[in-house]
């Protein structure tokens, strides 16, 4: 591992202007960041280490809504008691992912900045635009079972490996950074950025700024939601194809849902055609598919994940048959 | 298959000094002792390490060929096992192998070294994580437990009796973070069911498959044997 230096923060302000100088970068958890910097995909010539800013709490909002610290770990989110049951799927998305150790580490602000799995990625000998611009993407033609099939690009089909940031995208949960230009909010459907040209740009945050906590609306009365994974084994790994809902019922109709998947898509995806789909429609299996074929409307594959767009219609139909379950 | 770190011998689990040979010799030293006999000429200096005394705090050497950039070492004090511990260090040594480098604690092992098997679990401030994916300058205050901190007063912990009752281990290397992590599992909000054990217990693999004896193990600790 490249040397580097080490400070610590005591508050944002301060974290904010230690990040300043060029090759600086911010260590929390470290889950990512410290695993990537073994394999050298990571050289900060700086660490500023966040871990002692008081950025740990989960706080009901006045408006009904829940205001999560940027360092509140992933395990203490899963099992704080607001977030289980008034946002299960959070704590469902949480919980199925990683293992104890690491959700003991890794933080809300962390998860969210999550690097992707891809192989090619991680690998400093070939090539991949995300990682080293311009010199072209080895997963294209390479092995690309675990890859993306939505939002992908010519550069870049790597997948974002979140589940707690597929659960948020659906639930609509809103960003709020501050930075040397100070304070401002993102909502999270604006935050990522598709791959496109620029896969090195995976998200809108800018030099220096830094996520302070993160806000979910009120839950709606009576709906339900639900975070269904698929995967290669029962526990402890990525998704191949995920899914968060949240589906407000009236009788067997439909009134609202939101939808969102992980582990097909370059960002965390939310799905608005299958929501238009399924808003003001029975919940029946017929409907549930219609949603899922829009919801992958625009998929493409490659090689070895065209499986992903299959998989994927199946495990939004079945996480909406769990979810409308009387 | 506890292994006490050179400067706490006295701290030897009832059925671990059972076992010992009357000379104390530990399976490290005469392993190591063997390997820089052997091999005298050629590799001795890499294979002391295993002679390596906890009193003697071992300083990483820098190359400066394979060091970028120098950012030199710092002080470091750490509290592990109730033991404060002042180190000189680069920020660049996680927790674990300043476990295992600078201090002589072997019992923590070094498996994948990316967060993907859990043989470095240890606790920090109560809780389980994985010494591996973080750096030791960060947890300066912290509270570290690792599994040469579980015996009290000459008894071993009931979980790690639990192993040795259910042979909840085969080649033995997984076997202290599967400990530690079952000892933080006690007190986190885990099911009561075997599937939920296997659940709790999923950032360890067992190469060797001893998993039925594991949840065994953990299960009786938990009261439902």
């Amino acid at each position: 591992m490249y040397d580097f230096q080490y400070t610590k923060a005591n508050d944002v302000s301060q974290a904010v202007s230690s990040v300043a100088p060029t090759g600086a970068k911010f260590v929390a958890g470290g889950t990512t960041l410290v695993d990537l910097m073994k394999l050298d995909v990571e050289r900060p010539k700086m660490l500023v280490d966040i871990n002692g800013l008081p950025l740990d709490r989960v706080e009901p909002e006045g408006d009904g809504g829940l205001k999560i610290g940027a360092m509140v770990r992933n395990s203490d989110l899963a099992h704080d008691e607001q977030v289980q049951r008034r946002y299960p799927v959070l704590s469902q998305a949480l919980l199925s992912g990683a293992s104890p150790q690491l959700r003991n580490m890794a933080t809300t602000g962390g998860n969210l900045l999550q690097r992707t799995r891809c192989y090619y990625f991680r690998d400093v000998n070939y090539a991949c635009n995300k990682r080293n611009p311009g010199s072209g993407c080895s997963a294209m033609n390479g092995y690309n079972r675990i890859h993306a099939v939505l939002g992908t690009s010519q550069h870049c089909i790597a997948t974002h490996p979140s589940d707690m940031a597929v659960a948020m995208m659906a639930l609509g949960a809103t960003i709020f950074v501050t930075g040397p230009k100070g304070n401002r909010s993102i909502p999270i459907t604006k935050f990522y950025l598709l791959p496109g040209t620029t896969p090195e740009h995976e998200n809108v945050l800018g030099a220096g700024e830094i996520i302070t906590h993160v806000t979910l609306p009120p839950p709606a009365q009576n709906a339900k939601s639900h975070y269904l994974k698929r995967r290669d084994r029962a526990s402890y790994e990525f998704a191949l194809a995920s899914a968060a809902v949240i589906v407000e019922l009236d009788g067997r109709k439909i009134r609202k849902a939101q939808v969102a998947m992980g582990g097909v898509g370059t960002i965390p995806w939310r799905a608005p055609e299958a929501e238009q789909e399924l808003a003001g429609a029975q919940a029946t299996d017929r409907n549930f598919r219609r949603a899922a074929e829009e919801a992958l409307r625009g998929a493409k594959g490659r090689q070895d994940n065209t499986f992903k767009i299959e998989l994927a219609k199946r495990t939004l139909v079945r996480a909406l048959q769990t979810v409308t379950q009387a | 298959m506890k292994e006490n770190s050179p400067d706490e011998p006295a701290k030897t689990g009832k059925i671990d000094s059972s076992t010992k040979p009357p000379s104390q010799l530990s399976r490290r030293t005469f392993l190591g002792n063997i390997a820089t006999v052997g091999m005298a000429t050629t590799a001795a200096p890499l294979l002391q390490v295993g002679e390596l005394d906890a009193q003697q705090v071992h300083q990483p050497t820098t190359d400066v060929a394979e060091a970028p950039t120098s950012a030199g070492t710092a002080p470091v004090s750490l509290k592990i096992n109730g033991q404060t511990k002042n180190l000189q260090i680069e920020p660049r040594v996680t927790l674990l192998d300043a476990l295992r480098e600078n201090l002589g604690l072997f019992g923590t092992k070094k498996g994948c070294d990316h967060g993907q098997c859990g043989a470095c679990t240890v606790h920090v401030n109560g809780r389980r994580v994985n010494s591996c994916l973080t750096f030791a300058i960060m947890h300066q205050g912290d509270e570290i437990t690792t599994v040469e901190g579980l015996a009290k007063n000459g008894e071993l912990h009931p979980v790690q009796a639990a192993f040795l009752e259910h042979d909840a281990f085969q080649c033995g290397y997984c076997t202290s973070g599967q400990i530690m992590s079952a000892v933080a599992l006690l007190k986190e909000p885990c099911g009561k069911d075997d599937d939920a054990i296997r659940e709790c217990m999923s950032g360890n693999i067992c190469r060797c498959g001893a998993y039925t004896n594991i949840v065994a193990a953990v299960r009786s600790v938990r009261g439902g044997a």
